[in-house]
C-alpha cells in the first residue's frame, strides 16, 4: 500500500466520475474526494440502470422468467437463468438428465472463457495498453462464434430451461467446440506470459489497490475478487451443480489481493475453463435432455451458481400458480463494488481506474496497425510472430534497465506447474 | 445545411450511451472496434465526449433516471447528429416495456427536445455486429439523400489579389 499524503493544505476536492463518461461502459456515478493526488473518500450513486426486473418477474410465467433474467447482465447471460432454474428445480424436486447437465456446463464455461478474456482486454485498455485489449478481444472471437453455433446467439444463449436444456447440442458439433477452445489455448498462454512478464504492467498492477484477506472477508466479496485475496470460495466446488463434481479442475487462488493477483486468477481460470469444456465434451453421455416438468408446486428455494464475476444468488417463492410470487436476485458485482472503499481509498487517482476495472468493464479504444514495414529491409511486411518477438526484445530491454530477473526465472516454473 | 451533411458523413465519430442496457449490445459494439470487425477502417471511431460526436449510439431502455441526462447529452452534440437506437430495448423497450422504472422510448425522449432529430433503428437482441455495420451503411445512404435534397455547395469566390 502507498502512504496517504496530507494533500495541499488538507483541502479536499470532489471529482465526479459519471454517470456517462468515456472510461466505463455503464452509467454509474462515482464521487471521489481527493487531497492532492490521493483519494481519501469515495461514494457511489447507482439506479441509472435499474429496470425493476424482480417485480417484472412476478408478472411472467415460470418459463418466461429465464428469458428475462438473461437480460440482467449480458456478459453473465447463462448463469442468471441457471441460478433461477436451480431454485425452481429444487421446488419441483426434479432430477436433471445427465446429458443436459454436461451441456449446461459446456455453455457456462465457454461463457467464462469469453468473459475473462473480455475483462483482460478491458483492463489493458484501462491502463492505456491497447495491444492487450485488441489481442484479448481477437482471441475471444472463436468462442463467441462457437456459442452462436451451438446455442443460436452470440450473447443471451437461452440454452437452459426448467428440467433440462431447451435445445440439444448435437454430437456432430462437439468436435467444433473442442477445436474452438483449442484455438483459444495457445493465444491465451501467450497473453498470460505477456501480462505476467511485462515490467510496465508490473509497475501499474503490483501492490495497487490491495484488498487484504481480512477486508475481503469483511466486505463478503465473491468470485475472482475473493480468490485473488486468498479466500478460496467457489460455488462450483463448495456446492457442486451440473457436471462440476464429475470433471477434474482446480480453484485458482492467490494471496496478494492486488490487481495483478486478480488478473492472474482470471487468466489461469480461463485455462481451467478450457479444461472443463474439453472434459464435458469428452464425457457427455447420450440420452434425454429434458425432465418434462409440467407444473411448479408451492414452495420456496434458493439457487446459486458461480458466474464469471462471483456468486449469483436467486431466491424464488411459488404459490402453485403460473408465476413466481417473489423472486430475489443478488448479483456478484453488488457485493464486489462496495469493496472499492477498502481497495481504492489511499490510492492515487490514476490507479483508481484500474482498481475499478477489477469488477467493472469499460469501452472505447484505439485501433493499431497489425502490419508494418521493416525499417531494415525496407519493403518487407512483418507478421504477428515477428512483432511478438520485437515485443519480447523490448521487455528484455526493460528488465535490464530496471534490473529485474528475467521472466523465466521469476514465473516460468510456477506457470508450468499451474498449467500442468 | 448541405455543407453540414457533406462533412458529417466523411468520418463518423460515435459516442456510446448506455441508457440502461444489459451489456449485450455494449459488448457487441466493442466487438465492432476490435480486430474481428474493425470499423475504424471506415473512419468510424469512438470518442470520449458527446461534444465531439456525430452519432449517438444509444443502447438499452431509457430508465427514468437516465431520461433527463440523455436529453442533455443529445443537446451537447454538434448538429446535425444522428441517433442510432441499438437493440430491442432502445427501439421499443423490449421485454422491459411493463417495468416500473422505465421512461418513454428513446426516440420519444430525443424528439421531446428536437422534433427533427435523425433517428436510425437497429433491431435485434443483441443486433449482430454485421447488422450494426449495415445500419451505418443505410444511414450513409440516407444522409446522401438528405444532402441531395439541398442545393449544391458553392465555394465562396476568392478576392482577387493585385499583382498575383
Amino acid at each position: 500500500m502507498r502512504s496517504v499524503s496530507k494533500g495541499v493544505n488538507g483541502k479536499r476536492t470532489l471529482i465526479p466520475v459519471g454517470p456517462f463518461h468515456p472510461l466505463q461502459e455503464e452509467p454509474e456515478f462515482f464521487q471521489l474526494w481527493v487531497e492532492g493526488e490521493t483519494v481519501v473518500d469515495m461514494d457511489l450513486r447507482i439506479s441509472y440502470n435499474h429496470r425493476g426486473i424482480e417485480e417484472l418477474s412476478t408478472r411472467k410465467t415460470f418459463d418466461q422468467v429465464p428469458y428475462l433474467v438473461e437480460r440482467v447482465c449480458g456478459i453473465c447471460s447463462s448463469t442468471h437463468p441457471l441460478a433461477y432454474i436451480r431454485a425452481v428445480e429444487t421446488i419441483c424436486g426434479c432430477e436433471v438428465p445427465p446429458r443436459a447437465k454436461y451441456q449446461r456446463t459446456m455453455v457456462t464455461e465457454l461463457e467464462r472463457i469469453h468473459s475473462h478474456l473480455l475483462w483482460v482486454g478491458l483492463a489493458g485498455h484501462f491502463l492505456g495498453y491497447n495491444t492487450v485489449f485488441m489481442w484479448a478481444w481477437k482471441y475471444r472471437e472463436p468462442i463467441m462464434e462457437i456459442l452462436e453455433k451451438i446455442t443460436g446467439n452470440r450473447c443471451a444463449y437461452a440454452n437452459a430451461k426448467i428440467g433440462g436444456v431447451r435445445r440439444d447440442i448435437p454430437n456432430e458439433l462437439f468436435d467444433d467446440i473442442v477445436r474452438a477452445v483449442d484455438s483459444c489455448w495457445g493465444p491465451t498462454e501467450m497473453l498470460t506470459n505477456a501480462v505476467l512478464d511485462d515490467p510496465v504492467l508490473h509497475a501499474r498492477l503490483v501492490d495497487v489497490a490491495t484488498l487484504t484477506h481480512e477486508d475481503a472477508i469483511r466486505y463478503c466479496v465473491t468470485g475472482p475478487t475473493a480468490r485473488a485475496s486468498g479466500v478460496p470460495i467457489d460455488v462450483r466446488r463448495d456446492d457442486p451443480y451440473d457436471a462440476f463434481d464429475l470433471v477434474d479442475w482446480d480453484v485458482i487462488t492467490f494471496p496478494e489481493g492486488d490487481v495483478m493477483a486478480k488478473a492472474k486468477v482470471r487468466l489461469l481460470e480461463t485455462f481451467e475453463a478450457i479444461k472443463i469444456v474439453k472434459q464435458a465434451v469428452r464425457d457427455c453421455p447420450n440420452g434425454e435432455t429434458d425432465a418434462g416438468v409440467e407444473e411448479v408446486p408451492p414452495g420456496e428455494a434458493i439457487g446459486h451458481v458461480e458466474a464469471p464475476r462471483g456468486e449469483t444468488f436467486h431466491y424464488v417463492r411459488s404459490d402453485g400458480g403460473r408465476c413466481p410470487v417473489r423472486h430475489k436476485i443478488r448479483a456478484p458485482s453488488y457485493v464486489n463494488v462496495p469493496s472499492f472503499r477498502a481497495s481504492c481509498i489511499g490510492q492515487h487517482v490514476a490507479d483508481v481506474t484500474i482498481a475499478m476495472a477489477a469488477v467493472d468493464p469499460c469501452y472505447s479504444c484505439t485501433e493499431r496497425m497489425a502490419v508494418t514495414k521493416d525499417s531494415k529491409t525496407g519493403n518487407e511486411l512483418m507478421d504477428a510472430k515477428e512483432l511478438q518477438e520485437l515485443s519480447v526484445q523490448r521487455t528484455r530491454w526493460f528488465e535490464k534497465q530496471l534490473g529485474i530477473e528475467p521472466f523465466d526465472k521469476r514465473w516460468g516454473p510456477k506457470l508450468q506447474e499451474l498449467l500442468a | 445545411m448541405n455543407w453540414k451533411f457533406w462533412s458529417l458523413k466523411k468520418s463518423l465519430f460515435v459516442y456510446h450511451v448506455n441508457a440502461g442496457a444489459c451489456n449485450n449490445c455494449d459488448i457487441e459494439i466493442l466487438e465492432l472496434l476490435t480486430p474481428a470487425y474493425d470499423v475504424e477502417r471506415f473512419g468510424i471511431i469512438l470518442v470520449g465526449s458527446p461534444r465531439h460526436a456525430d452519432v449517438l449510439l444509444v443502447t438499452g431502455v431509457c430508465t427514468r433516471q437516465v431520461k433527463k441526462r440523455l436529453q442533455e447529452l443529445y443537446l451537447q452534440t454538434a448538429k446535425p447528429c444522428v441517433v442510432m437506437c441499438i437493440g430491442a430495448c432502445a427501439l421499443a423497450q423490449g421485454i422491459f416495456a411493463e417495468a416500473y422504472h422505465v421512461g418513454p422510448c428513446v426516440d420519444e425522449v430525443i424528439r421531446e427536445v428536437d422534433p427533427n432529430a435523425i433517428i436510425a433503428y437497429v433491431p435485434g437482441c443483441p443486433p449482430k455486429p454485421e447488422a450494426m455495420i449495415m445500419a451505418v451503411v443505410k444511414t450513409w445512404q440516407k444522409l446522401d439523400e438528405l444532402a441531395a435534397a439541398e442545393p449544391k455547395p458553392v465555394a465562396p469566390a476568392l478576392p482577387e489579389v493585385a499583382g498575383a
